[in-house]
């Protein structure tokens, strides 16, 4: 007995009914199947973000815990000084003072705003180091003496991507804060938006371009001697600056991150996003599979005649039962086949923008095993709401039944 | 063929009885019925007579309150409701006033659907299905759908689903009710023909005409007793109070 090709002629029978019923699965599935493939790329994109630096270097930053560009409403900075105490902490390598500035940033006559970011002079190496092996894909790294010359993410290079229009090789000349200076070299891309669109200036330089004091700076980073010196570094570098800033043990005016809790939380907030989307998925699931039990319970009222003739003609229980609960089982798959559909295409869509966006360069995947389990599932949906449903047609007494 | 005596179907004081509240309705009140294998069997009567519930123990779609039934010598009264579908499914072919073709299949798969039931393979369905598309002249009419074709090309859409697993015994319910006269002659010859290949049949009628016309036995039925059996050879009516051969 064919009870799928059945099944299917009575969905398409059906029509708008049958669809309508496939909503709330296909919403659910859409749901499961965009979330897992958009947030597997946003984990990838956000942790090459955060996890562009090297694992072995702790950040301090003046004021609450805070991402991205320190602000300026920074109350107390740090500075150089402070630099130098966390460097003679003995589990510490090296610890440099780093400015990120926002400013303007000109070539071929068109306009940005951009950071820059400083490399203390006499510093590059360390300063590179803390992003872990930077590479040079054009011209050279900023060596000492280079005064006026700044080094590039590697996001400025491509005219066709930059918005400058014309490509930016090193020897040309850029316009930051109307200040001439010549680029010495282009970076290797790092996937992070962070650092492929940074300029890399002397730190003197930057501070007389943006006016600052030249003793402050926006945060400190400390390389660690090795790794299993992280925890010990952290306290103690925790200790001295609430000695230097006079503050007691939990009423810190700074913070110091460590690159796995800064993934931590990363991945917190990603997970309770994911967290917050599988419940309303699971709603909507809920809410496909009792709309599932209804359309049967009608379908089975419908065709009490049809169920008649069946049992007229031989069919056993359990063949009114297998057709019922398969047709059921194809409703809930047909709405998985949809939402996964639709959920790889905006899966797709949206790692396309956190491309743009991010200006990274997560590769899309498919996710085979997910698709196939998504689909068994909803299927399994699907014919678990038409049990029931299913078991009444299955008990029907023939005569009655024949009567319609 | 024929052979002469065999009872194909026993009904031994057989009632069906429903329980309505407090009233009990006696569909069918101990009634005695044989039918010999390759006869044509009319049963008779008004509505509420209880020739359709009669006609519904014989096709085991219903069991008898009490009695016993005997199908091609199984007593269907001690059956559980899977063996009864598969007994229906191979020994009985059900033709009823209101078609009862399945809309969603087309004439086709609804003379196929028996079949499919019974797990008859693909290539032997095929080849059958073909064979009685031919036997009730609708070749040409097989991929429509029901509402597709006319009330007496449904009728034998519904003679040929069931002749398709070949059962001796054709149970047919008004099958003329529906037809006009010129259509219904059509299905009644068709039903001539296959008693003549030795189908046993037996069908419900409210035509007196019909009945003597075609049928070597009837039962007149009355409140579900039997009030009479006529037979061809005499046709004329006598008394029964039990039938002869029980």
């Amino acid at each position: 007995m064919n009870y799928f090709r059945f099944a299917f002629r009575n969905l398409r029978k059906k029509g708008v009914r049958s669809w309508l019923t496939l909503l709330g699965i296909f919403i659910g599935i859409l749901a499961v199947v965009s979330l897992i493939t958009l947030g597997n790329a946003m984990k990838v994109a956000v942790t090459s973000q955060f996890g562009a630096g090297n694992t072995e270097v702790i950040t301090i930053q003046a004021g609450g815990l805070q991402y991205g560009p320190p602000g300026s409403f920074v109350t107390k900075p740090l500075t150089t000084e402070d630099a130098e105490a966390i460097k003679r902490i003995s589990s510490v390598e090296f610890a440099v003072g780093r400015n990120i500035k926002t400013g303007k940033f000109e070539y071929n006559g068109i306009l940005e705003i951009g950071s820059a970011i400083s490399v203390p002079e006499g510093y590059e190496r360390e300063v590179y180091e803390i992003l872990d092996d930077v590479e040079i894909e054009y011209g050279r790294l900023l060596e000492s003496g280079d005064s006026g010359k700044v080094v590039l993410g590697y996001n400025f290079y491509d005219g066709k991507t930059n918005s400058f229009g014309k490509d930016i090789v090193p020897g040309r000349t850029v316009l930051i804060n109307d200040e001439k200076f010549e680029v010495a070299g282009i970076l290797k891309k790092k996937g992070s938006l962070l650092y492929d669109w940074t300029v890399f200036i002397y730190e003197d330089e930057l501070n007389e371009l943006m006016g600052n004091d030249g003793d402050s700076v926006d945060m400190i980073e400390a390389k660690i001697k090795s790794k299993d010196l992280m925890d010990r570094a952290e306290e103690e570098i925790e200790k001295l600056m609430r000695q230097r800033r006079n503050v007691d043990a939990g009423e810190e005016d700074f913070s110091v991150t460590t690159p796995e809790a800064t993934l931590e939380t990363v991945n917190s907030v990603l997970g309770a996003i994911q967290a917050f989307i599988i419940i309303i998925a699971s709603i909507s699931i809920l809410v496909g599979s009792i709309g599932i039990v209804n359309t049967m319970t009608t379908s089975v009222l419908e065709r009490t005649k049809e169920i008649g003739i069946m049992k007229s003609v031989g069919a056993r229980n359990s063949q009114i039962f297998s057709q019922f609960f398969i047709e059921s089982g194809f409703l809930g798959l047909v709405g998985g086949i949809f939402g996964a559909f639709f959920g790889i295409l905006i899966g797709y869509i949206g790692t396309l923008a956190i491309n743009n966006w991010l200006g990274s360069g997560i590769g899309f995947q498919i996710d085979y095993i997910l698709i196939f389990f998504t689909l068994i599932g909803s299927f399994l949906i699907g014919a678990i709401a038409g049990i029931t449903p299913a078991m009444q047609a299955a008990k029907q007494n023939p005569v009655e039944a024949l009567r319609g | 063929m024929k052979k002469k005596g065999e009872k194909i179907i026993i009904l031994k004081n057989v009632s069906k009885y429903y329980y309505l509240g407090e009233n009990v309705v006696k569909a069918v009140d101990g009634i005695n019925i044989n039918v010999e294998k390759g006869s044509f069997v009319a049963v008779m009567g008004p509505s509420g007579s209880g020739k359709s519930t009669a006609m519904n123990l014989v096709g085991s779609l219903d069991v008898p309150t009490h009695g016993h039934i005997f199908l091609d010598g199984e007593n269907i009264s001690e059956m559980n409701e899977s063996d009864l579908a598969q007994l229906r499914g191979k020994h009985v072919g059900f033709i009823f006033q209101q078609f009862n073709l399945i809309p969603t299949l087309t004439v086709k798969e609804n003379i196929m659907l028996p079949m499919s039931l019974q797990d008859i393979d693909e290539y032997e369905k095929e080849e059958r299905v073909m064979e009685l598309l031919k036997k009730v002249d609708l070749l040409d009419r097989a991929e429509h759908y029901p509402n597709q074709v006319s009330g007496g090309e449904q009728q034998r859409v519904a003679i040929a689903r069931a002749l398709a697993n070949d059962p001796p015994v054709i149970l047919a319910d008004e099958p003329t009710g529906n037809l006009d006269t010129h259509t219904g002659e059509r299905v009644m010859d068709v039903l001539k023909r296959l008693n003549q290949e030795g189908k046993t049949i037996v069908m419900v009628t409210h035509s007196p005409e019909l009945a003597k016309e075609y049928a070597d036995i009837i039962y007149w039925l009355k409140d579900g007793k039997i009030e009479k059996i006529t037979t061809r050879k005499s046709k004329s009516m006598k008394k029964v109070g039990k039938w002869k051969g029980d």
